[in-house]
This record gives C-alpha cells, sequence and structure tokens, in this order.
C-alpha cells in the first residue's frame, strides 16, 4: 500500500469519497456539509465532486436528520450523518437510542440499520460547555451501538470504512484538537476492524490505557516518562463497543500496573468499565498496584483556555500520575 | 398463514362502487375488530401479558389508507398498530403469535404488540414511541427518490403525536425535499387522556401542514371511501414527484387508551355518541344499500374472519415458546 502524509480530517473526507465512489448507496447527510464544507472542513470539496443528493445538506433539525436515516439505511441506502458537535447528538436521542439501536433485535432481525453517525467531541476548543463534551459513555451503554473513537488520521480512515460496510449503527466519535494533525494514511480503501484495540507502544513499567485525543498526550507523556527511566505501554482502546479486553489484560499482566486515562468525567464513565474489567479478568492477580484513572473534572467544561485545561487531563497530568504509580508500587 | 384478501383501490370511483374492492374492504375492517376482539379477550383471561393499545373503532382508516397503497408501498406504524398491519398484509397468525410470546411471531418474542413489522409487506414497523416513525418515513421516502424508485411511504401517527418535535422535522425534511411520503394522521380526539382541544390551538390537525407549505386535508375517518379518495390523491401526488401531503382522519377510539385506562377523562355518553358512527356497519349499510354486497355475503364473510382469528390463535399457541438462547446474537446484524 502506499502511504503518504495527510491529516485527520482529510483523511475522513478520503473514506467517505472512496466509499461513495465504491457503492452508490453510501450518502453523507448534514448540517452544512454542502457548499461550505463542514463546520470543521471534513466534507470539503466532496459536495463538488458528488453534488447535492448524495452529500445533502439540511435544515438545522438532528432529530430529523437522524431519523431520516434511519429510515434510509432501513431499506437498503448507507448513509452518513454528520452530527456538527457531538453534543447536538442529544437533540437525536430518541432516533439513535430507541430507534437505530433496536430495531433489528426488536423485529426480530428481520431488518437493519446500517447507519454511521459521525459527530466531534471533546474539549480544547474554547465553545465551552455545550460544544466540548466527551458523551461515549452515553452510547457505549447501549445494547445495539458500535461505538468507535479514532485516535490518528489512519485509524480515522480505515475504522470509518469498517463502519460504512457494518450492517449495524456504528457511532464515531471524532475528536475536534485532532481534524488538523496529521499522519501516515494507505490511499487505498482499508478496514480497521471493530473491536480490537490497538498497541500503540510497548514498555514495562505501566500500562496507558487512553481514548481519543488522550491517545496522543499519552504518546507525548511517554517520551518524558522515558526520560525519567519509565518505560510505559501504550493501548488505545480505539473501538469501545463491542470491547475485546485480550489485549488489555495480556499488557496488564506484563506490567502489572495501569493507568486509564478519558477527556470525560470520571464520574461513571468509560473507563470506569475497563477498571471493572480489569477487576474481573485474568490480570487482576499480576496488580503491584491498584488501577488508577486520570479523567476530566466533574464539571461542565468552561470557555477560559486556563480554566478549560484545567479541566481536562493535560501531558503534564499523565507524566505525574504514571510517575506516582510507578514509583510509590 | 393467514392474510386478508388483498385489498383493492379503484383507480377511479368509490371503493363501495366496486364489489372485489368492497368485499375486500370489508373483510380487512372485519379482520382488524376480530383480531382485535380476541386480544381483548386473551388479556381478559390473562392469556396475553405486557400492554395493547386497541384500534377497535378506528379500522376504517387502515383500510382505507392501505387501499390506496400497493403491496411493494412502505407504511411506519404506531402503538396502535395491529389494524395497519392487519390491513397492509401482515399475516395474523404471526402477528397472534407475536403478542403470545412465541417464536414463530413476526419479532420471535422480543417486540410484543408495540414493535411488530414486516418487511414481506412493507410495513417498517409499528413503534413504541409517539412519533418514533414519522422521521424514519421521510427517510424511507428519501430512499425511494435517491434511488430511483416509484415506491411512497405512508407514515401513520395520531393527533397526540403531531405535538411532538419529530412530528414538525419530519414534515419540513420532507417538504424541502419533496418526498414520496403520505403522513396520515389518525385523529382519534385524545392522546391517552390529552384531549386535543387541551393540547393545541389549531381547530384541524391538517392547518398543520400549512407550515410546511404542503396540503392538508381532514376526512371522516370513519368513512372507508372517503379516507381512501384522500389518500389515493396524495399518494398520486406522491408517486408523481409531488411531495407530502398531510391527510388527518378523524375518527375515535372505543376503548380505553391501554390497558390501565380507566376512562376518567370523557364521558359514557361521547362513547356512546361515536359507538354510534362505527365504521363497519356504516360500510356495510352503504354497501348493502347500493346493491354492491348482500346480507348473506356479510354473513358469510363475518364467519370466515372469525375462523381466521380463532385459527390463528389456536396455531400461535401450538406454536413454540420464544428462545432465550439467541437473545445475545439477536443484538446485532452479523458482518458479512
Ligand atoms: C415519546 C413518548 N411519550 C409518551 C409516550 C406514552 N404514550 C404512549 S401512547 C400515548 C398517547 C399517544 O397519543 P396519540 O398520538 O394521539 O395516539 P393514540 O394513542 O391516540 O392512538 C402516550 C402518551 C410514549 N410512548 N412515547
Ligand atoms: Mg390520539
Amino acid at each position: 500500500m502506499t502511504s503518504r502524509i495527510i491529516t485527520y480530517a482529510e483523511a475522513i473526507r478520503e473514506a467517505i469519497g472512496q466509499a461513495m465512489e465504491s457503492d452508490p448507496n453510501v450518502f453523507m447527510l448534514g448540517e452544512d456539509i454542502g457548499i461550505y464544507g463542514g463546520a470543521f472542513g471534513v466534507s470539503g470539496d466532496l459536495f463538488h465532486r458528488f453534488g447535492p443528493e448524495r452529500i445533502r445538506d439540511t435544515p438545522i433539525s438532528e432529530l430529523g436528520i437522524v431519523g431520516a436515516a434511519v429510515g434510509a439505511a432501513l431499506v437498503g441506502m448507507k448513509p452518513i450523518v454528520e452530527i456538527q458537535f457531538s453534543d447536538f447528538t442529544a437533540q437525536a436521542m430518541d432516533q439513535i437510542v430507541n430507534q437505530a439501536a433496536k430495531i433489528h433485535f426488536m423485529i426480530g432481525g428481520q431488518l437493519s440499520v446500517p447507519m454511521v453517525l459521525r459527530a466531534p467531541s471533546g474539549s480544547g476548543t474554547g465553545a465551552a460547555a455545550q460544544h466540548s463534551q466527551s458523551l461515549e459513555a452515553w452510547f457505549a451503554h447501549i445494547p445495539g451501538l458500535k461505538v468507535v473513537m479514532p485516535s490518528n488520521a489512519r485509524d480515522a480512515k480505515g475504522l470509518l470504512l469498517a463502519a460504512i460496510a457494518d450492517p449495524n449503527p456504528v457511532i464515531v466519535l471524532e475528536h475536534k484538537l485532532l481534524y488538523k494533525t496529521s499522519g501516515e494514511v494507505p490511499e487505498e480503501m482499508y478496514m480497521t476492524p471493530i473491536g480490537v484495540p490497538d498497541l500503540v507502544q510497548e514498555g514495562t513499567d505501566l500500562v496507558i490505557v487512553a481514548t481519543g485525543v488522550m491517545v496522543s498526550r499519552s504518546i507525548e507523556a511517554a517520551h518524558q516518562l522515558k526520560e525519567h527511566g519509565i518505560s510505559a505501554s501504550i493501548i488505545d482502546v480505539r473501538t469501545l463497543s463491542p470491547l475485546d479486553m485480550t489485549l488489555i489484560n495480556q499488557v496488564v499482566s506484563a506490567t502489572g500496573r495501569v493507568l486509564l486515562v478519558q477527556e470525560a468525567p470520571k464520574h461513571v464513565g468509560y473507563m470506569a468499565e475497563i477498571a471493572a474489567r480489569i477487576a474481573e479478568g485474568p490480570s487482576w492477580k499480576q496488580l503491584k498496584a491498584p488501577i488508577k484513572r486520570l479523567c476530566g473534572l466533574e464539571i461542565p467544561i468552561p470557555y477560559a483556555p486556563q480554566l478549560e485545561q484545567a479541566a481536562v487531563p493535560q501531558v503534564a497530568d499523565i507524566v505525574k500520575h504514571a510517575t506516582q504509580l510507578v514509583k510509590e508500587n | 398463514m393467514s392474510s386478508i384478501t388483498p385489498l383493492i383501490g379503484p383507480e377511479s370511483g368509490l371503493i363501495s362502487d366496486s364489489k372485489p374492492a368492497a368485499l375486500a374492504a370489508l373483510e380487512s375492517l372485519l379482520s382488524i375488530r376480530s383480531f382485535e376482539e380476541a386480544v381483548d379477550a386473551l388479556f381478559a383471561r390473562g392469556l396475553m401479558h405486557g400492554t395493547m393499545h386497541l384500534s377497535i373503532g378506528q379500522e376504517a382508516s387502515a383500510t382505507g389508507v392501505c387501499a390506496a397503497l400497493t403491496s411493494t408501498d412502505y407504511i411506519t406504524s404506531t402503538h396502535r398498530g395491529h389494524g395497519h398491519c392487519i390491513a397492509k398484509g401482515a399475516d395474523i397468525t404471526r402477528m397472534m403469535a407475536e403478542l403470545l410470546a412465541k417464536q414463530t411471531g413476526y419479532c420471535r418474542g422480543r417486540g410484543g404488540s408495540m414493535h411488530i413489522a414486516d418487511a414481506a409487506t412493507g410495513n417498517l414497523g409499528a413503534n413504541g414511541i409517539v412519533a418514533g416513525g414519522i422521521p424514519i418515513a421521510a427517510g424511507a421516502a428519501l430512499a425511494q427518490k435517491m434511488q430511483g424508485k416509484k415506491e411512497v411511504i405512508v407514515s401513520f401517527f395520531g393527533d397526540g403525536a403531531t405535538n411532538e418535535g419529530a412530528f414538525h422535522e419530519a414534515l419540513n425534511l420532507s417538504a424541502i425535499w419533496d418526498l414520496p411520503v403520505v403522513f396520515v394522521c389518525e385523529d382519534n380526539k385524545y392522546g391517552m387522556s390529552n384531549s386535543t382541544e387541551k393540547s393545541m390551538r389549531v381547530e384541524k390537525i391538517s392547518e398543520r401542514a400549512a407550515a410546511y407549505g404542503i396540503e392538508g386535508v381532514t376526512v371522516d375517518g370513519n368513512d372507508v371511501d372517503a379516507v381512501f379518495a384522500a389518500t389515493r390523491t396524495a399518494v398520486a401526488k406522491a408517486r408523481t414527484g409531488g411531495g407530502p401531503t398531510l391527510v388527518e382522519a378523524e375518527t375515535y377510539r372505543w376503548k380505553g387508551h391501554s390497558k390501565s385506562d380507566k376512562n376518567l377523562y370523557r364521558s359514557k355518553e361521547e362513547i356512546d355518541e361515536w359507538k354510534a358512527k362505527d365504521p363497519i356497519e356504516r360500510f356495510q349499510n352503504l354497501c348493502l344499500t347500493k346493491n354492491i354486497i348482500t346480507q348473506a355475503e356479510i354473513d358469510e364473510l363475518t364467519a370466515r374472519v372469525r375462523e381466521v382469528t380463532r385459527g390463528a390463535i389456536k396455531d400461535a399457541m401450538a406454536a413454540p415458546d420464544s428462545n432465550p438462547d439467541e437473545l445475545l446474537s439477536g443484538v446485532f446484524k452479523a458482518v458479512s
């Protein structure tokens, strides 16, 4: 495969474009995705390539948009919905949770809902409390939804193509701060399997398990930790539902220390599930220290940059907690 | 397998002008009534669990609307959906099996009354969420348009559903995109205990169409011919690219909202007044007056329909119970 360096946003756009070229039933709908090119520039020139039917601009109508995607998916289309900010999935929750997630099961498997819902999530842009949340635990809690959180450009493309090919509803939570980051991405179509976490790097003293933008922060933290003589493994959970614990259990067993890092508030967050599964699973006997979580504060995301940064884990926080975990245990 | 004779919608004239169309419509009306009465009785005897929303008194809207559809057209339905399902051609035995929690039911016992769908007859599903099916109908209509197909979608919903945001968002999307969808509001005057007078300022629900720049019509929902004629016009318009219509069918539910209803919000006189406007008796009398159907034919059909219902109950009861072993594998469709 030939690769080149492109951005996370470009990788998503490339995936959508390739999927639309190879399957006439794939189309995109969302607010300002046409001429405007999307609030975060993701759809970009797709409107000019595929036209207004397949890059379908919608009114500001999240419940209607997602409902229309569910209906179209039921009768053979493969809609990709863009919700402008993941916070606005709240407007569409009935169609996501009560309809899309349940229809296949509820009607005895007669039909399915091959819909993809993409939404930018997370903080760091100064957009404050209603435009900055990390809501992955909402979706991961619902049977019938698959949930993925790409942390880099390569997975952004591969996971999206896997989501489009999947006959079930898949929620793709992208991170706003990642759209302009770059990475090596194969030109061809490829799928990153849904259900398999990624071992980003191997180390011996602890494993950092992270999601979303916390993966790149953990990588940066690991560089600094190395200078202090601490060697960290990093696992990118990548696909939150379904979750396969094999890799996490292996690496927890090998290192004996685990730091779980998420941007969302700690209380009832996704990492609580990972912590519980480690505690219930085969690797608990190898633990040299209690499982440690580093999460966002239990507050709405604030506006001022210094407040916003204080609200969610930063590189220095990861370094500090990882160091403590290793030095004290 | 026990479905009604497919409904026939004459291209011109009324259902009550054509003997085969009238007989099929009467079979649909009687089958819905018979099914609902049987379900009511099974529930009363403790043989059926959960809850039920019966459509007794509203049979003409399901029948008149579905008579205007082809077998490949689609519907989305509601919590009060048994009638829509039967009129669209579902297998009554599989419906009964679903309500009786059997493996052979439409949803393998996973959905029950509020979630019956029948992909084979274009029924995209009842819905436990008030107004939940309306945006889904818009999306199914969008798919027809994008795929260059000629199928039309009818979305059934109640008066109460028109106070939900989903109704308004779906009508707007369908209007701006000229989607091949017909919105059929079965206005039975109440959403549970909440009367339309108390819950909206408009006189007629069809007035709400004006807000979306589409046509709205109100018809006598207990008159099969009137419902059929209005739907036929709306369907023809939708099929030829003319976009959506809102059809309001004024009717009444005889029974309580569901099994918990004590009817405290309406009077016995009001209920009796509407029972006197029984859509089935009315259609029979019309067909007798017009000499389209004979009393002997009505009697024969009534007996046959009862036999079908009895047979459906018997066959459903003999079927295996729904199977917990396949619960976990039923959540996701397998990735091929
Ligand atoms: C979103 C939602 N709100 C409330 C309910 C509870 N509920 C079920 S049916 C119903 C009344 C619906 O009224 P209408 O749309 O007029 O339909 P009808 O029952 O009269 O056929 C209510 C309140 C529900 N199922 N879904
Ligand atoms: Mg009502």
